[in-house]
């Protein structure tokens, strides 16, 4: 059969393109957002001749002469102001008093009238052995630093790890605020999306179809249209403000907006159809007579239901939710848009810190944190709706 | 009698919860106010005109009609071509080739962003159209590979064969026969491909420059910094497009039952 291979040479040529578009602009970006949460170059670029010299240092005794040295041959050549601030507040966050010292170091390196002959005359504080520990610490082109910090966790003096200080452990406060905003919306989605797919399950003809096109008209419409709309009817002079203050059940207006309160209410509005759907798909494949069927042998609705229709149909509401969940955690626009300062989740934080404060490391850290609690819920969906498509 | 009342109730509830919000945007892209509120003084046009004369909101739309064109024509080249060459059950690895395909579908657009930025970076493609169209193709993709891969299952592979065994050449049997018959699932990927484009805010937000700001990035901004009724009328415009759009699909799925 020679049209065997060809054709599978035809066919991997029909897959090339993607899959090399997909590997460079997809994976390749995942990777090097990963790899810049374990890169810690911004003081090894400036310091090339210092790394060669600072490894046969014995990190305990004062700096040697030929340490001086390389360390002011390195700070006079460099020439790029950004990398030496980038280079400063790395050196700063492992030890206080490097900008002072480092921004007092290079003055006085730039004059040249009359030289200074060695760091210590320049400043006291170069003649003591913490400074230059903080140095070669830095110099290591790979840190965990980030990843640490991820997680609020960081290395003491003796290199071990412990828990950040209260003070700098905010972002296991915003992972958990994230994990809880994407349950209370899973919760809220099911409560709403379980009864409203029996619903629409149980009908037929045009009842239905107005049922499922009420899911799918906010499905298609654009997210930023749904959150604008939201950003409308919560407003203080909003729409439902206004309705509950003419219907008189309440004095004056409630805050809806930039709290907890909205995102809740936006985000269950947008992801709701993702509940729906996969619990109406598995709901429909259920035979009709089931119900009536132990309704005729006596079973109480509610029993009927927990024994028969609630079994059958779980399957479809923990597709839902994990679709719901994982969609949550990401989010970025509503929280951005209808939250407070105080309901920002870990996505917003990622943003904070790649644009606002160009720190790719912390980023980077973030992004591994988020992608992985991502995968590893997306592994587990996929095993479920896998198993679903091999039982019909 | 009850329950069945209870039933309807909550379903109306439901129903109103899903469209009402964007119903009631509606009518504000006709305000002659400023603010965006209840009740509408009376009804102008003025916010149609600021979208499509201000400069800011008059460049978003033409850069939207931009990225978006080439969006759909990189995706469903791309996702169309992959989509034959997944049906083919002696490749390697066909699973996890097309998990891959779908994955940017899954990953948060946020991570996505801040490796397009750590990346692009690199190769000078950041605040360029290349960029954005390249960002946008990645998430865009899957729709096109879910879409065509579904119309492509439904062929009747002997067609194909029929053509092949009467001594037409690959190209031609995909030029006559199997394109045709993916074509409704080839045109609802490139809508979906457009429609995921003309959304997309977060890798706009961290791979584009300010001449490549796009109608969802200006709304991003607008209802952030100043809302005002603008943000009605470009709702009102995606509305619009969203309608017209899924008419396109409806009809290419109606186009494909009738031709079984």
């Amino acid at each position: 059969m020679s049209a065997g291979p060809s054709r599978t040479g035809r066919s991997l040529l029909l897959l090339a393109p993607l899959l090399i578009f997909l590997v460079g602009f997809f994976v390749w970006p995942l990777f090097s957002m990963m790899s810049q949460s374990v890169s810690d170059t911004a003081v090894l670029r400036l310091l090339p001749r210092s790394a060669e010299v600072l490894p046969d240092w014995d990190r305990a005794s004062p700096p040697t002469p030929a340490m001086q040295a390389a360390l002011m041959e390195d700070l006079k050549a460099v020439d790029d102001d950004q990398a030496l601030g980038d280079m400063v507040r790395r050196l700063n966050s492992a030890r206080s008093g490097f900008r002072t010292l480092m921004s007092k170091t290079t003055s006085a390196l730039d004059d040249t009238a009359n030289p200074p002959v060695d760091l210590v005359s320049i400043d006291d504080r170069w003649g003591r052995p913490e400074f230059w520990l903080a140095i070669a610490d830095a110099l290591s082109p790979l840190t965990d630093r980030n990843l640490l910090a991820a997680v609020d966790l960081g290395r003491n003096a003796s290199g071990d790890i412990e828990h950040l200080p209260a003070e700098q452990s905010v972002n296991g406060v915003i992972l958990l605020r994230t994990f809880w905003i994407a349950g209370l919306v899973t919760i809220a989605c099911a409560c709403i999306g379980y009864p409203y797919a029996i619903i629409a399950a149980s009908l037929s003809g045009w009842k239905r179809d107005v049922m499922l096109g009420a899911v799918l008209l906010p499905l298609w419409t654009s997210l930023l249209v749904r959150t604008a709309a939201w950003f409308i009817l919560l407003q203080e002079q909003g729409l439902i403000n206004d309705a509950l203050q003419t219907l008189g059940l309440i004095d004056g207006p409630l805050p809806l907006i930039f709290n907890r309160t909205g995102v809740i209410i936006a985000m269950t509005h947008v992801l709701l159809p993702f509940m729906v759907l996969p619990i109406y798909s598995v709901l429909i494949t259920i035979p009709k007579n089931l119900m009536p069927a132990a309704a005729s042998l006596g079973a109480h609705p509610i029993r009927a239901f927990l024994r028969v229709l609630l079994p059958l149909s779980l399957r479809g509401v923990a597709s839902g939710s994990l679709l719901v969940f994982i969609s949550a955690i990401g989010y970025y626009i509503t929280p951005a848009l209808i939250g407070g300062p105080g309901d920002q989740m870990i996505s917003s934080i990622i943003a904070f810190y790649a644009i606002g404060s160009a720190n790719w490391g912390m980023a980077g850290a973030l992004g591994v944190v988020l992608l992985i609690a991502t995968l590893l819920l997306y592994s587990v969906y996929a095993r479920l709706s896998a198993e679903e498509a091999e039982r019909y | 009698m009850p329950m069945k009342f209870t039933k309807f109730a909550f379903a109306s509830l439901t129903i109103l919860f899903l469209v009402a919000p964007l119903i009631a945007i509606l009518p504000l892209a006709f305000t002659s106010s400023v603010i965006l509120t209840y009740p509408i003084p009376s009804w102008s046009l003025r916010w149609f005109e600021e979208l499509f004369t201000a400069d800011a909101w008059r460049r978003a739309i033409v850069n939207s009609f931009i990225i978006g064109t080439g969006t759909t024509l990189l995706a469903t080249v791309l996702g169309t071509a992959a989509s034959l060459g997944l049906r083919n059950r002696l490749i390697f690895f066909r699973g996890t080739i097309r998990t891959l395909f779908l994955l940017p579908m899954v990953v948060p657009a946020v991570v996505l962003g801040v490796g397009m930025q750590v990346l692009l970076g690199g190769f000078g493609l950041t605040n360029s159209y290349a960029g954005v169209i390249i960002a946008h193709t990645v998430v865009a993709v899957p729709f096109v590979v879910v879409s065509v891969s579904g119309a492509l299952a439904g062929i009747d592979r002997r067609v194909e064969l029929a053509a092949e065994s009467l001594g037409a050449s690959p190209i031609t049997v995909f030029r006559r026969v199997t394109l045709p018959l993916a074509m409704p699932g080839v045109l609802s990927g490139a809508v979906l491909a457009f429609a995921t484009s003309l959304d997309e805010v977060v890798l706009t937000l961290f791979v584009a420059g300010p001449n490549q700001r796009t109608l969802a990035r200006q709304m991003f901004s607008s209802i952030r910094e100043n809302i005002s009724p603008a943000i009605a009328a470009a709702a009102f415009l995606f509305i619009t497009v969203t309608v017209v759009i899924g008419l396109i699909v409806i009809l290419s799925n109606v186009m494909r039952a009738r031709r079984r």
